[in-house]
């Protein structure tokens, strides 16, 4: 596959390694936030193969990790006891909620079905008139302007019966609750990539003067990841801190201007639960007034009380960076994909189940 | 007294020609006949099916091999075949990598009420030829039709009988540190198609499924290098990690698979990247792993290359004694990583 076999050249990646291995003279912990990131990091075995003194943290960029378990109830709720067809994204349908997971959910009878775009959902929607059709809207900003689409669409067309549940995250006030932590450990960002296609890279360089921090906006191939640490590191080592965009060949610094407007008039930010994390101010994407009539939970009544989650799992120290997920000590023991007490265990963006599938016994140790 | 009363036929006859199957048809009576004269029993045709008794009557020579699968997909209809000719090549393939000439088969349908008639007999079409490619006989089955409802269409079931290869000495026991784990074409091409054809995950790609019996080359492998091949699977569901992940698991040694040598296509390689789908776990039905002898591994490939579909033949692995009951993976850029037993069902990422 051309574009993509040259970011995965063994050759480059090498060279990478040695560039990072004489620059580097300390430790620096370095957190890539988007679970897409560390799947890559682990699928391709890069973690065993940077030098010790890199220290990656995992951060809590996995949307379905961090959807609360109050949504995903509600998503459950909505195709048992509302008869509506429930559409989703398809790793959001392992996710426990409180009682029950939506593939659970589905095998009980209800209507849930997998999609890919939410457009689709519309068609769905359009073709059932009869029917009310929701699409469980999670993502970072990366779907958000998609989900925006389908709501926008189904204005201009009307249509009464298509609604979504809103479980939208923005990245940058996560980033900045991080390192508003005192505990944290973190001294260097690799920013998302593929947000910033959408965002564009403005959002960041309040963080980088805040914090006085390096975010270096990065891809997902190895030869991505590594010169994005590559460019961290290199900061670090020299006391300085700036926006760089390692992946100028997707992300320009403006995003996608018409992508941004359609998120900003098709919803509103406020504040928002993050499982595993808690609440972040402003983390959250809402449907503004004029598209109220599409929002799920006003339609089919708002979320139950947060109920406390008290399985054990210590997914918030894992996307917090306080452990690594193999430091829990439920890992593999008491939690695995097949049965997870928390949600980074379920998706494959999930740091958990990445290390849970991908990293070598050995490396764990 | 003696009224003549006027008797009017206007109860309609029963209607003989459906273009749907209804209950009637797996009531065992008249309906039930006549489908399977019209449909199978003149698609299949043959010296046990014409017999019509409770049992086909048959004689085995030496050691047998037996084996069945059920096939539930959807659609039923995609690029390259259909559940007929999955549920042909299914068992057929079975039996073919555990080193049997398929022989026989049984062929048992449960039909959903309102199936289109028109599409139950392209099904039956898609069997005709797949067992003629296969060469083997279907020769007995059963009809069940369950309500509106209660299925999906089309549920079909078979199971097979096979003449196991005098040459074949397969099985776990016979794997060893060194043997070399190769693979007969491209992977992850079945499993793509059908899921660029589900409903809500449609994309464009000329794809065809890899359906096809793989007797012949099972079969001429074992004639050729015998004992030399010390196993052979077909790796269907889970994909060829889940094959691995079982070979390591009961023969208690590692396997060391190499990235670089993994054969897929350009397009499932795309279609995977789209999806957040790791090849190595989606569903393969005309394909085979097979683990041999190092010193025939690199005349197997060859041997392999010269199949009509056998051009993307690798060597891609090793067994090894080094971190028993794990398949870990060395990534193209040098990396490593475990290759862990799918969880369920292979679920596309959002991002």
């Amino acid at each position: 596959m051309k574009y993509l076999s040259e970011f995965r050249d063994e050759e480059i990646v090498r060279t990478l390694l040695w560039k990072i291995r004489n620059c580097i003279t300390r430790p620096w912990n370095i957190m890539e936030v988007c679970g897409g990131q560390t799947h890559g990091l682990v699928r391709h075995g890069l973690l065993q193969m940077l030098p010790e003194e890199v220290r990656m943290i995992h951060g809590p960029g996995c949307p379905v990790c961090v959807t609360p378990a109050s949504l995903i109830d509600k998503a459950v709720e909505l195709a048992l006891d509302h008869d509506v067809i429930l559409c989703s994204y398809g790793d959001m349908l392992r996710v426990p909620g409180s009682s029950l997971s939506l593939q659970q959910a589905r095998a009980k009878g209800g209507d849930i079905r997998i999609l890919y775009s939410p457009l689709e959902a519309v068609n769905i929607a359009s073709q059932n008139p009869d029917k009310e059709v929701v699409f469980f809207a999670v993502g970072f900003e990366t779907t958000a302007p998609a989900n925006a689409l389908s709501v926008e669409k189904a204005y201009r067309q009307k249509l009464n019966n298509y609604s979504i549940l809103s479980a939208h995250v923005m990245v940058p006030p996560a980033m900045e609750a991080i390192m508003s932590d005192p505990e944290t450990k973190v001294d260097g960002f690799l920013g998302a990539g593929h947000v910033c296609t959408v965002m564009g890279l403005g959002e960041y360089r309040p963080l980088v003067e805040k914090w006085k921090i390096p975010i270096v906006v990065t891809g997902f191939e190895p030869v991505d990841l590594l010169e994005g640490i590559y460019m961290v590191v290199s900061q670090l080592e020299k006391g300085e801190y700036r926006l760089e965009n390692q992946y100028k060949r997707v992300v320009g610094k403006n995003g996608n201007q018409m992508a941004v407007h359609l998120v900003n008039s098709v919803f509103e930010y406020r504040d928002r639960e993050w499982r595993g994390i808690g609440e972040i101010p402003m983390s959250g994407l809402f449907l503004a007034n004029k598209y109220r009539a599409y929002d799920a939970t006003l339609k089919f009544g708002p979320l139950k009380e947060r109920i406390s989650e008290d399985s054990g799992c210590l997914s918030g120290d894992v996307m917090k960076g306080k452990i690594k997920p193999h430091e829990c000590p439920h890992f593999g023991n008491g939690c695995t994909p097949e049965k997870p007490l928390g949600a980074p265990m379920v998706s494959s963006e999930g740091a958990c189940a990445a290390y849970y599938n991908y990293v070598t016994q050995e490396s764990t140790e | 007294m003696n009224k003549s009363v006027k008797v009017e036929l206007n109860c309609p006859a029963p209607v003989q020609e459906f273009d749907s199957i209804t209950i009637g048809h797996g009531g065992g009576g008249k309906l039930t006949q006549n489908l399977l004269k019209s449909g199978v029993f003149s698609l299949l045709d043959n010296e046990w099916l014409r017999e019509q008794g409770d049992s086909a009557i048959i004689k085995l020579n030496g050691k047998t091999a037996f084996s069945t699968d059920t096939f539930v997909v959807s659609p039923l209809i995609f690029p390259g075949g259909t559940i007929g000719d999955l549920a042909v090549n299914g068992t057929v393939n079975d039996l073919s990598v555990s080193g049997a000439k398929p022989l026989y088969l049984s062929l048992s349908f449960i039909l959903e009420e309102g199936l289109e008639m028109k599409l139950f007999q392209q099904i039956l079409h898609s069997i005709r030829v797949a067992c003629s490619e296969a060469d083997v006989k279907v020769i007995t089955g059963d009809t069940k039709v369950v309500e509106k409802g209660k299925g999906d269409q089309i549920f079909i079931n078979t199971t097979g009988i096979g003449e196991m290869h005098s040459k074949s000495k397969m099985g776990m026991n016979r794997i060893k540190s060194g043997d070399v784990v190769l693979i007969s074409g491209s992977m992850a091409r079945h499993g793509i198609t059908i899921m660029s054809k589900r409903n809500g995950l449609e994309f464009e790609t000329k794809l065809n499924s890899d359906t096809r019996p793989l007797n012949r080359i099972c079969l001429e492998l074992i004639e050729t290098f015998g004992s030399k091949v010390h196993l052979m699977r077909d790796p269907t569901r889970g994909g060829v990690a889940n094959v691995l992940n079982e070979i390591a698991e009961q023969t208690s040694m590692g396997i060391q698979l190499y990235e670089k040598e993994l054969p897929v296509e350009d397009e499932v390689a795309g279609a995977c990247e789209m999806l957040g789908l790791d090849p190595l776990y989606v569903a393969n039905e005309g394909l085979f792993v097979a683990i041999v002898d190092a010193e025939i591994a690199e005349e197997c490939v060859e041997f392999i290359r010269k199949w009509e579909y056998g051009s993307n033949a690798a060597a891609i692995g090793i067994v090894t004694e080094d971190h028993p009951f794990k398949v870990v993976l060395h990534s193209a850029i040098g990396g490593r990583r475990v290759l862990a037993q799918a969880t369920g069902e292979l679920l596309p990422r959002i991002c």
